[in-house]
């Protein structure tokens, strides 16, 4: 248990990338990445996370109460937007490719170049 | 390269690279044991130097404010990325949505989610008020009361028509909303600048913990990035229904 919450982040990474390799639809691919990113939501709050730590909001519990890192939780609150909005702009190409090729296959994209 | 050799060369390098992170992982300390300085020392400071209950809202809007800053602006760079490559191409053609159109005809909205959806519409949006203005006491801010706000927009459309959401949400309307948000973290920050401190430094009055108008800067800046996430994700939303709905390629029959 006590590596655990590290490996899950691991294994969310490599299998959001696994996704993006294999994949045959662009908006599948989106996802997939979205998939990796969230390692790093689990990574950040499992590195800031302290067991018996409530969360570091002092409005009902007096300062000094233990609670987790705040900074982490910042860090993710960035990172999910950023995530948010770069999926909006890659699903938007998306669109423009499956108007233009017809297609969201990447292989058939591909061959359509050559 | 084939589909098959490709996953074979990512499985490959996926071992090793699993390998690899699983070693470096293994040096963190235990999950559960917090090891770190920072969030311990900002935790027992941050109310008191800052009068915000939420510490990762004086975190985020202050002491790590000039990021947040930057964070806004990828917001920005990505609505307006979108528009643009959203926007109506050279061969393209504007048409009014015409909810019956031989190919695309739209189903009739049931009573039952235009009900829904209409009751719905008054609630979230006082709740992504709250969540906007609380967020220096409690969890949420402008990030996630912006995108609250934004999905009474998307209320709107499934409970009506394209034409609705356009009327109670015009394109200068959250246009000037994104804009206004992400000029005014800006202006914020240079208020620091006017009174002789640093960009960013938190130099209106800072008020009691707890309080409603506590906090100094960092309501203000809640306010300017939930407009800028607002009229951003209304702006996205419209821009996808648009060109679903409104933009027609040549031969398009409509």
């Amino acid at each position: 248990m006590r590596f655990l919450p590290y490996a899950v982040a691991a294994w969310l990474l490599l299998v959001g990338l696994y996704g993006i390799v294999t994949s045959r639809n662009l908006v599948h691919a989106i996802i997939c990445l979205s998939v990796a990113q969230s390692s790093t939501y689990v990574l950040l709050l499992s590195v800031g996370f302290e067991r018996g730590g409530t969360a570091p909001v002092f409005l009902d519990v007096p300062v000094g109460t233990k609670a987790v890192d705040p900074v982490v939780g910042a860090l993710t609150l960035t990172d999910i937007v950023v995530g948010a909005t770069v999926s909006a702009l890659l699903l938007a190409l998306a669109v423009q490719a499956h108007k233009h090729h017809g297609t969201l296959d990447p292989e058939r994209l591909k061959s359509e170049q050559d | 390269m084939t589909p098959g050799l490709r996953r074979r060369v990512f499985l490959a390098a996926a071992a090793a690279a699993g390998a690899l992170l699983l070693w470096g992982l293994t040096g963190l300390p235990d999950y559960g044991v917090y090891a770190g300085p920072y969030g311990d020392v900002l935790n027992q400071v941050a109310v008191a130097e800052r009068k915000a209950t939420n510490v990762v809202a004086s975190v985020t809007f202050d002491y790590r404010g000039v990021d947040t800053m930057g964070e806004e602006y990828i917001l920005f760079a990505a609505v307006l990325g979108v528009a643009i490559l959203l926007r109506a191409q050279r061969d393209e053609t504007e048409q009014p949505p015409d909810e019956d159109a031989a190919d695309r005809h739209a189903p009739a909205t049931s009573n039952a989610v235009r009900v829904i959806g209409l009751t719905l519409v008054g609630p979230v949006v006082l709740f992504g008020l709250y969540v906007v203005a609380h967020g220096h006491l409690t969890p949420g801010g402008g990030f996630q009361g912006g995108v609250v706000l934004a999905t009474a927009a998307l209320l709107v459309y499934l409970s009506g028509e394209y034409v609705t959401l356009r009327r109670v949400s015009p394109e200068l309307l959250t246009d000037s909303a994104e804009a206004v948000g992400a000029a005014g973290y800006v202006a914020i920050g240079l208020l620091g600048v006017g009174a002789g401190a640093a960009f960013l430094a938190n130099v209106l009055p800072l008020g009691q913990p707890g309080a409603l108008l506590s906090a100094g800067t960092i309501p203000p800046i809640n306010l300017a990035v939930g407009l800028e996430v607002a009229g951003g994700f209304v702006l996205l939303l419209s821009e996808f229904l648009e060109q679903t709905l409104v933009i027609r390629r040549p031969g398009e029959v409509t």
